[in-house]
């Protein structure tokens, strides 16, 4: 097989979001966050969001140490998050955790990932659905933990 | 040794491809392979001579007991302990560990007494004495890694005192592959005071172990590690020690006399075994010892050598790579930790086995020890006697495709 099976998991894309991360910042004034864990590789994301008083997500950031795909997976998702309200940002986490488990969605909800579309190709490599699946595990549990005491 | 080609024919698991490509099994730390004659020990047992052990009245019980009995007998000959009831079976190393731990430790360990381990500890010989010492308020002390990832003596003789009352140590290493000078910590141990326990999964099937010389007062492995089935393990536990120490669990098999008020516990090592054990395991870990045996463990640890004495020395000159621990290929008992340029070791493994190069990436269980080397990871490839130069140069091979498929993309 070699390495040419790798290009389906490192499309140009991913390496771009990996490099460049979006959004590589802990948001100031959260309301929400979340670090998580992957016990494999002791590797960690931390997830910061700020919701305003309509539960509209105005800012959101991501920390951590990772590889190419929980790095790319945590950047793609923070361009889809920003500016969604937070069932919405929910509903679509749904989706891409939906997928990982290899459960299906039309194509039009798949649209909603955004650049995450393409990692849905990480079904074809098991070992690697949690580093991409990490960042949204983290949104989840941000969003539906007891969310930070105002001050 | 027979002829390599041959001993190969033994491990059926070898000769399959993966991703279409040839396997080179290179995690043999997390498990060894398992030869023939262990796979149809246990197909035997279960289809002729299955029964309870130490119960039944009738001869295929007896047989049964006959041959777990003996499985003690022949591990106990294999790492030189004095009796077979210092032979206790357990699920694995980790579960030895924690019997140690919540018995020995439980009822020795008072308020201001010393634990002291190394940096390199596995978290299964770390987290059972953290727990304990914190159960206790007793204090958990750390014995440093030299600049080679070898355990510094000096800072031993520092970290034991007499306030020490057990030391726990690998054998060796699941990370660096070093050997950590046991008789010397067990000598100084002893003269303060202290018991020693030692964490010999990674060491009895690349090294001959004598726990007798080693000075070892608990020493525990797991049977998946040396060729054996998943599932059983062996604590050795020198016998006046193991006659003190309480139960670990309650139940069939370890009492001698139950009343409805109290009961009278049964004599070690069955003390220890509650419940029905793993009886096709241990039957099976000592098919798999006596197949060791029969090569002789000084001849496993030649080819090992001999495997490494290759593989090492053109990892090292691998331009990109850095290998962590020792240049010495005899400070590397069967396991090679590295990192390529900045690349993530998680990458690394999924390019490597997508070339058919079985390797494993993360922390290896061992947090502080990695962290200490300054990193998160490490990719990790791991040698067995029935590995061959073949799977060595595939392993490189890869590598050197891996650079090239991520320097044309992300770092
Ligand atoms: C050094 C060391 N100690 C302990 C263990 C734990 O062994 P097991 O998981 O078989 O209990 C391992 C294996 O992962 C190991 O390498």
């Amino acid at each position: 097989m070699g390495l040419d099976k790798l290009n389906q998991l490192y499309r140009a894309v991913i390496l771009d979001h990996a490099s460049n991360p979006h959004h590589h910042y802990v948001v100031p004034d959260a309301t929400n966050e979340k670090t998580l864990h992957n016990t494999t590789c002791g590797d960690t994301i931390n997830l910061s969001l700020r919701l305003d008083s309509n539960g509209t997500i105005t800012d959101i950031g991501f920390t951590g140490e990772g590889c190419t795909i929980s790095q790319a997976s945590a950047s793609m998702l923070t361009d889809v998050m920003l500016g969604k309200s937070r069932d919405e940002g929910l509903a679509i986490a749904k989706i891409f955790s939906d997928l990982a488990i290899g459960k299906e969605h039309s194509a039009k909800e798949v649209k909603l990932l955004g650049d995450a579309q393409v990692l849905t190709e990480i079904m074809e490599f098991p070992a690697r659905i949690k580093c991409a699946t990490l960042a949204w595990w983290a949104f989840q549990r941000a969003l539906s933990d007891e969310p930070r005491e105002e001050n | 040794m027979p002829n390599l080609e041959q001993l190969r024919q033994d491990f059926p698991e070898l000769h399959q491809s993966m991703n279409d490509e040839r396997l080179a099994y290179l995690d043999n730390a997390a498990t060894s392979l398992k030869p023939v004659a262990v796979i149809k020990r246990l197909t035997t047992f279960y289809q002729h001579e299955n029964a309870n052990v130490h119960r039944g009245t009738y001869q295929l019980s007896f047989n049964a007991t006959k041959q777990y009995e003996r499985a003690r007998e022949i591990i106990c000959h294999f790492i030189s302990a004095r009796d077979s009831h210092e032979i206790v079976f357990t699920r694995g190393t980790t579960e030895g560990l924690n019997l140690v731990a919540s018995t020995y430790g439980e009822q020795n360990i008072q308020p201001g007494d010393e634990i002291v381990i190394t940096i390199a500890e596995h978290h299964s010989n770390l987290i059972p004495w953290q727990q304990l010492a914190l159960r206790k308020r007793a204090i958990l002390k750390y014995i440093n890694l030299t600049s080679n990832g070898e355990v510094d003596l000096d800072d031993a003789k520092r970290k034991i005192t007499a306030k020490t009352k057990i030391v726990a140590v690998t054998h060796v290493s699941n990370v660096l592959g070093n050997v950590s000078p046991v008789k010397e910590l067990a000598e100084l141990a002893h003269k303060n005071g202290a018991i020693i326990v030692v964490d010999g999964a990674q060491a009895v099937c690349h090294i001959p172990v004598d726990v007798q010389a080693l000075g070892a007062d608990f020493y525990a492995f797991s049977g998946h590690k040396m060729l054996g089935p998943t599932g059983i393990g062996v604590l050795y536990g020198k016998k006046v020690l193991l006659e003190q120490m309480s139960p670990y669990q309650f139940g069939g098999e370890m009492i001698e006399d139950v009343q409805l008020e109290n009961s009278e516990w049964a004599q070690v090592p069955q003390k220890f075994e509650a419940g029905t054990p793993n009886i096709a395991g241990a039957v099976g870990l000592a098919t798999a010892v006596e197949y060791l045996e029969r090569l002789g463990m000084e001849k496993v640890q030649a080819r090992d050598e001999e495997l490494m004495a290759y593989l090492l020395p053109r990892l090292v000159s691998t331009s990109g790579v850095k290998v962590y621990g020792s240049t010495d290929p005899k400070q590397h008992i069967g396991v090679i930790s590295f990192n390529i340029n900045a690349l993530h070791p998680h990458d690394v493994a999924t390019a490597l086995d997508m070339e058919g190069v079985a390797v494993r990436a993360g922390h290896h269980c061992a947090e502080p020890l990695v962290h200490s080397l300054g990193v998160n990871s490490t990719v990790r490839a791991s040698l067995a006697f029935y590995n061959n130069f073949a799977d060595c140069d595939q392993l490189i091979k890869a590598i050197e495709e891996t650079k090239e498929f991520f320097n044309g993309g992300a770092r």
